[in-house]
């Protein structure tokens, strides 16, 4: 079973919600990056989703754009961010890290060459958003390979036929985008998600995560009820933001404790 | 060559093309992709799409034989193909008329575009205007400085321009929000894409709109010379102007096809917007191609005195066409794509854009070298109106 499935397996015996925290690999500087991660283990993460630093984030609103220019201002590259994982697995093993970031960084290294790194790192998933599944084919044979999870996002627009075909690559859990938007919108509805997630449910049997616009305690336990996880990007890395170096693990981790007890 | 038939149905133009894209749009680009494939079997699309073309462009644009200028050069007869003439200023309004007129179809009443020189953005105000529906123009912030009377007949058309802030400021940053807004008003919106790149099924259909430059001028040069050239050159941003010329001609034998890229400062020194020259395949804005990116997958800034040749990309078919041969492509610098602009107003009396002037410049360049009674067509895919700031700032002048 792989790291995924084991910490659903986990929480589902436990009766509880899985956490996912979104932050940026060198963000704000590639020092504090394994810290941060630390902290966010120390908040209650269940997961971590580790975004890899890009020149163009389509899909991110100004939040996440932001942090990926800052982390670029350090040139924080996608081996960095494989060497991050595997400093971070020196001191835990137990919580997994999903890669989350755009194709072409991984098309640069080779799909085998990035699947084979990323497993000897410590990686656990990967999510590249701007690859679906039709295009996704060599992708994912390569990460399935070396035994890392693909992770694949449904729409609010994905139509069913679709989300069958996605069903059938998704491996750890599916990630479903809560709204027609970018990371870090405010137009989440909570009824539509849920009744959403109902009909998912007749198709995908991993589990599913709920993310983009979850910006506080109250959305997230809301969420949780028909989610079996609940990923937080841009509320984090705006809380990254303000804090100063210093002050940033501290205040990741009492965020995420806030979140972790709402869903709970 | 008879087997020249791409994209194919997944969008792929041999290794390059496909459909990149987040979840999100894939339903939007499937919609599209349905709605044009009926449009296209619908005389009744392709009977108003001429009509607009007639009357509102003013096509058939002219082809005009540069005299003087080959007379200079002593080698081949260099002609025009003049875009420039068309309504707007530019070949953007070929593109935008045929995507205006899907939207329609669609129902959509809002339509956004990112514009790099402004001349597309200009040309999607346009047509907005005239069909009656909502724009808004994504463009980079530093090309709202570069291009400023194009932002100003953007606004006169009723559109709205929102510069971008964000990455390198420029064309592809306009992309990025351009698609960021789609991807927020999916149901509403309407994404009329600029060029012959983007997610499939974008770079055929902007080629199906921009292939009239190169089926008239097939028409055009039999009627006037009874024959074709042996050279057909153009200027090669996202390629769109260069894929409507070349398109028609890729299975005539004989007709060599050469693209012209932005040299900058000189492709050696890396401040450039060449990834056919200089780049590797990669994938950005929803496509495969060559791209101009580092060696962690990250795009490269790109350098260009035109900001509509400013961008890492370039259309997957032009990928393809460079990968089987068909096509040649070279790069033009900022100096060389200058000396042309002023050759071709003082020799010729036209004012052309900076993209053209690369175009022009090759020209120049390969004519001498070939025989008096060669041809060379060179797709002026636009005037130069637009850049008679950075041209006089060049030159030290304020106006
Ligand atoms: C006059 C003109 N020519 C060429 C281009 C380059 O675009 P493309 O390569 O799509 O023709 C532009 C883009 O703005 C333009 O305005």
């Amino acid at each position: 079973m792989s790291r995924v499935a084991e910490t659903f397996a986990r929480l589902q015996a436990a009766g509880e919600k899985a956490l996912i925290p979104f932050i940026t690999a060198g963000d704000p500087s590639p020092a504090l990056t394994v810290d941060l991660m630390h902290g966010l283990v120390d908040g209650g993460a269940d997961i971590i989703e580790l975004g890899i630093p890009f020149s163009d984030p389509m899909a991110d609103g100004p939040v996440i754009q932001r942090a990926s220019e800052r982390a670029l201002a350090h040139k924080v590259g996608l081996r960095h961010v494989l060497a991050m994982v595997k400093t971070f697995r020196e001191q835990n093993q137990h919580t997994p890290v999903v890669l989350m970031g755009y194709l072409n960084p991984v098309h640069v290294l080779g799909y085998e060459t990035f699947a084979q790194a990323a497993a000897e790192a410590g990686v656990d998933g990967v999510l590249t958003v701007d690859c679906p599944p039709e295009e996704a084919e060599d992708l994912t044979a390569a990460l399935t390979a070396a035994g890392l999870d693909p992770v694949f996002l449904v729409a609010p627009t994905t139509p069913m036929e679709r989300v069958r075909e996605i069903a059938r690559l998704a491996r750890g859990y599916v990630y479903y985008v809560s709204l027609k938007g970018v990371t870090g919108a405010g137009n989440l509805d909570i009824d539509d998600v849920a009744r959403k997630i109902a009909a998912l449910r007749e198709h995908i049997t991993v589990p599913i995560g709920v993310g983009f616009g979850i910006r506080d305690a109250e959305t997230a336990r809301a969420i949780s009820v028909a989610a079996d996880a609940v990923v937080v990007g841009s509320r984090l890395v705006q809380e990254i933001e303000a804090a100063t170096p210093e002050t940033a693990k501290e205040q990741l981790t009492r965020l995420v404790a806030t979140l972790k007890a709402a869903i709970r | 060559m008879s087997s020249y038939d791409f994209p194919d149905a997944r969008g792929r133009f041999g290794a390059y093309g496909g459909v990149y894209v987040a979840e999100t749009l894939m339903a939007a680009l499937d919609e599209l992709n349905a709605e044009y494939a009926r449009a296209k079997a619908d005389p009744a699309f392709w009977q108003e799409y001429h009509h607009e073309l007639k009357h509102f462009v003013g096509r058939p644009s002219p082809i005009y034989h540069a005299k003087r200028w080959s007379e200079q050069l002593g080698g081949a007869q260099i002609y025009f193909k003049r875009e420039d003439l068309n309504h707007t200023g530019a070949h953007k309004v070929n593109n935008t008329i045929g995507q205006a007129l899907l939207a329609r179809r669609m129902g959509k009443k809002r339509v956004i575009a990112e514009t790099g020189a402004g001349q597309h953005g200009v040309a999607s105000a346009t047509v907005a205007a005239r069909y009656g529906m909502e724009c808004v123009v994504y463009m980079g912030s530093e090309d709202v400085k570069r291009q400023a009377p194009n932002v100003f007949r953007m606004k006169l058309l009723g559109a709205t321009v929102v510069p971008v802030e964000s990455g390198s400021k420029t064309l592809k940053d306009a992309l990025n929000e351009a698609m960021r807004d789609w991807v927020t008003n999916i149901d509403s919106t309407f994404y009329i894409l600029g060029t012959a790149a983007g997610p499939h099924p974008y770079p055929m259909l902007v080629r199906d709109f921009q292939r009239i430059i190169g089926i008239e001028a097939k028409e055009q040069m039999q009627e006037m010379l009874g024959r074709q050239p042996d050279m057909v050159v153009a200027c090669v941003g996202g390629g769109s102007n260069a894929i409507g010329i070349f398109h028609p001609y890729v299975e005539v034998e004989g007709v060599r096809l050469v693209g012209v890229e932005a040299g900058g400062d000189g492709v050696e020194t890396g401040r450039h917007a060449a990834p056919l020259s200089a780049g590797k395949p990669g994938v950005l804005h929803g496509f495969r191609s060559y791209l101009m990116q580092d060696e962690d997958g990250q795009i490269i800034e790109t350098h260009s005195v035109s900001a509509g040749l400013d961008y890492p990309g370039v259309g997957p078919e032009h990928s393809l066409l460079k990968d089987i041969g068909r096509a040649e492509y070279v790069a033009i610098n900022d100096d060389e794509a200058l000396r042309a602009f002023e050759d071709c107003c003082h020799l010729e009396g036209i004012i052309p854009a900076l993209e053209s002037s690369h175009a022009l410049a090759h020209a120049a360049k390969v004519a001498p070298t070939m025989g008096k009674d060669q041809i060379i067509l060179v797709n002026l895919s636009g005037r130069g109106d637009k850049d008679i700031n950075t041209v006089a700032g060049l030159m030290g002048i304020t106006l």
